[in-house]
């Protein structure tokens, strides 16, 4: 149904896929072009819907890889095997081709240069998509905000980003990996799952007040939320975001 | 089951209210806690989405969509 966009309101629209990049075996960035796009803030996501020929539906949320900056609306996804949305936009979906989204979507889950710092970021596997973008717009917007991403994975492998992660861990951004299983020979990081002792010495003191984004599965967000306000952090100043294995697939 | 929050739900909030509600303070009428609507605990797998106080885990509010159509019960939220 066509009608006249109404502002404030979210309104389904055809984005155009540009592009897709691999960004691990299971995980793919999809560059979209979108007319009218009114721009995002980082860390919002976008609802995304497929409909099947016989009008079916299925719809979840994805969170925006890109910076406000960067030209180009990026979602990256990850494949889950029993998965209903994800699988297609993996592995069936084309340059050329046309996607259903809308968005931005999120107010909570945001950072912007007016936050200010210092910016610790914790994530777990593809939980670095939206922290992803505020990084980039950390880094874009010329910021004297130090930032810190301390980033659990699997493997070696399933970690996103990884080239642009080396690059800026070559700058002056500070980044610990920690891997869950199977840690490379001579692997120099953490290997484990976070714990309050691992968010203390990444991590800024309480009295440093650092602003706090922590966004992964349900139970390592739950995690990294009650070490952090037993390590003594102002619960104010911690932003979570969860997601799971349904509806809102990321 | 595991709960998600109320950012999982931030899209189907605002077309229902017509705004960003996730930074939107929800006060839980059972046990009073005041938390942004994005704090909240949100079972996505119920028959319809059922969002619960972090708090207390009371049912602050359920939500289904039949043909387009989103009913809103708003039963656990205090207007504060």
């Amino acid at each position: 149904m066509a009608g006249a966009a109404i502002p404030g309101r979210l309104n389904w629209q055809l984005a155009t896929v540009r592009e897709l990049v691999d960004e691990t075996a299971r995980a793919k960035s999809i560059v979209l072009e979108l007319p009218g796009w009114p721009g995002h803030r980082a860390g919002q996501h976008v609802d995304v819907r497929l409909t099947a020929h016989d009008g079916y539906q299925a719809q979840r949320s994805y969170s925006i890889a890109s910076a406000p900056d960067d030209g180009h609306l990026v979602l990256t996804v990850e494949r889950l095997e029993d998965g209903e949305v994800s699988p297609y936009l993996v592995d069936e979906l084309r340059a050329g081709d046309e996607l259903e989204l809308r968005g931005p979507i999120g107010g909570y889950f945001v950072w912007e240069q007016s936050l200010g710092g210092p910016l610790f970021l914790v994530a777990g596997g593809s939980g670095v998509v939206p922290l992803r973008s505020m990084l980039r717009q950390q880094r874009a917007g010329g910021s004297e905000v130090p930032v810190r991403l301390l980033y659990s994975a699997r493997t070696l492998d399933d970690i996103l980003y990884r080239d642009e992660l080396a690059r800026l861990a070559s700058v002056d951004v500070d980044i610990r990996l920690t891997l869950t299983r199977l840690p490379p020979d001579g692997w120099q990081g953490y290997q484990r799952r976070i714990d309050p002792e691992m968010l203390e010495q990444v991590g800024w003191s309480p009295e440093e007040r650092p602003l706090v984004y922590v966004c992964g599965p349900s139970g390592f967000v739950e995690t990294a939320a009650s070490g952090f306000v037993a390590l003594g952090h102002d619960p104010q100043r911690i932003r979570t975001e969860r997601f799971g294995p349904t509806g809102s697939e990321r | 089951m595991t709960a998600l929050d109320g950012n999982a739900i931030a899209g189907l909030l605002q077309e229902v209210f017509g705004r960003e509600m996730t930074t939107v303070n929800g006060i839980c009428a059972s046990c009073g806690a005041t938390r942004p609507m994005a704090e909240l605990n949100v079972y996505l797998r119920a028959p319809g989405t059922v969002v619960r106080c972090a708090s207390c885990e009371d049912v602050v509010m359920v939500l289904v969509t039949i043909r387009g159509i989103t009913c809103v019960d708003l039963r656990g939220l205090d207007a504060g």
